[in-house]
């Protein structure tokens, strides 16, 4: 327990809160830098996403990449990118963007095929367009999946992106390894206790957004009453 | 090509260590959830407190966690041990809400015709409830086993040797050869460790052979490092 005393005496500590390696500076670039790699992985997740659940073409292809990417070590891909492009953010940035996609695809196809075809095809027979269907009926019924996609996303970021102080002056990461080298387990243990705590929030933000983004009308959760357990549960982990 | 060559040695003993650390956590965090995941099911409180727990901890990052251990269990930081264990924890994290979520799948109608039959709770739970929860919880383990391969690699940025220790030495000496070859093996491995799941799969499930696998209800997306 001396060793838990110390490291909150660490994270306390007002030395910790000036200059460049300051507390609160760490955790806003630690954010930053997440929220960044998350942006840019929407941006092409998300309509891929969107045109594989709308036309169910390509779904095959979607699941055996997503798949293949689990496999693949983060740290093998993040020390290799930073040999390509050197020392650096810009090799965090490519490949947390890379790993931020597959849980990001999968929300959003998901989240399509989840809604009952017979909702679909009502929609198509009352006249909307392709671009009505997805906008209005598609888009807000797979909302809560879409959630739940960008909740595992962020939660894989946040903890790549301690790793990604091994290659970049990054993150809370950095109190890791800087106390790593100079054999301080105070700073250590202080930054470990950051990181967690940090992962713990955002992920309860996301189980309160989870929740509220389910559409009025729509009783509990998207899908009929075999699919919603596989559905809910994986959005929901 | 010619590092690979130069180094099949090498390769093969970071590839040993990294079975050392990654197969007990597979069989270690099974063993464990069977019984918690049942217990999880079995009642409405003990199921909101079990599955949140775990989904808490499986939304903890991996490193700060190896960093963490120590403190708690009293273990060095450079032993390998606390891999293991914060990768059994992230097993059990996981597979308790697939043994859960498998059990509940086993129709009532089933599980009322064994009790009518006159199994007791006991040999019900073995000889049918866990039997037929089987693929689900095949499809729960082939998860566990491949993100597990791939975090064992997070340990060698602590000094903890498997073929992460590749990606760490081949980026500090700049030899692109020696990432790519850990990248390669680690992938192999965690191949290797699922065709050898689905093999036993049916070898344990025979009845399952003809029949689509069901789709994992397992959050498919595993964070990371």
């Amino acid at each position: 327990m001396n060793l838990f005393a110390s490291a909150i005496a660490w994270i306390l500590d007002p030395a910790n809160y000036v200059g460049l390696n300051a507390i609160p500076l760490r955790i806003g670039q630690h954010l930053v830098f997440s929220l960044v790699t998350l942006v840019f992985a929407s941006a092409i997740a998300i309509p891929l996403g969107y045109l594989i659940g709308h036309t169910g073409r390509g779904r095959g292809l979607a699941v055996t990449t997503s798949g293949g990417l689990r496999a693949i070590p983060t740290l093998g891909l993040l020390t290799l990118v930073a040999l390509w492009v050197g020392i650096g953010v810009v090799a965090p940035y490519v490949a947390l963007t890379v790993l931020a996609i597959p849980p990001i695809l999968a929300g959003a196809y998901t989240g399509f095929e989840a809604i009952d075809r017979r909702t679909i095809d009502a929609a198509r027979a009352v006249g909307m367009s392709e671009l009505q269907i997805v906008r209005k009926v598609e888009l807000p019924l797979g909302l809560p999946l879409l959630i739940g996609g960008l909740r595992s996303a962020t939660l894989q970021v946040i903890a790549t992106a301690t790793l990604a102080a091994y290659v970049a002056d990054l993150g809370l990461g950095r109190y890791l390894f800087s106390g790593l080298k100079t054999r301080d387990y105070a700073e250590m243990l202080g930054g470990s206790i950051l990181v967690i705590l940090l992962a713990l929030a955002l992920e309860g933000i996301f189980a309160l957004i989870q929740r509220f983004v389910v559409p009025r009308g729509v009783s509990g959760r998207p899908g009929t009453a075999p699919k919603l357990r596989t559905g809910s549960s994986a959005a929901a982990r | 090509m010619t590092w690979v060559l130069a180094n099949l040695g090498l390769i093969w003993a970071r590839t040993l260590d990294h079975v050392v650390l990654s197969l007990p956590p597979i069989v270690i965090c099974f063993v464990i959830a069977v019984p918690l995941g049942w217990f999880a099911r079995r009642y409405r409180v003990s199921r909101g407190i079990i599955l949140t727990g775990a989904g808490l901890l499986y939304a903890v990052p991996s490193l700060p966690l190896i960093f963490v251990l120590p403190a708690v269990i009293g273990t060095s930081l450079l032993s390998p041990v606390n891999v293991i264990i914060a990768l059994t924890l992230y097993g059990i994290a996981l597979m308790v809400r697939v043994v859960a979520d498998g059990l509940d799948s086993v129709d009532a109608d089933v599980r009322q015709s064994a009790s009518a039959m006159g199994y007791s709770t006991w040999s019900r739970f073995w000889q049918v409830e866990l039997p037929l929860s089987g693929p689900v919880l095949l499809a729960g383990m082939r998860v566990v086993a491949v993100s597990t391969v791939s975090l064992v690699t997070v340990g060698a940025v602590i000094g903890v040797q498997s073929l992460g220790s590749l990606f760490t030495d081949g980026f500090q000496r700049g030899i692109q050869a020696e990432i790519i070859a850990g990248l390669v093996a680690t992938v192999a491995l965690a191949l290797l460790f699922d065709g050898a799941l689905v093999l036993a799969g049916r070898v344990l499930m025979p009845w399952t052979r003809r029949v689509a696998p069901p789709k994992p209800s397992v959050p498919l997306e595993v964070s990371a490092a």
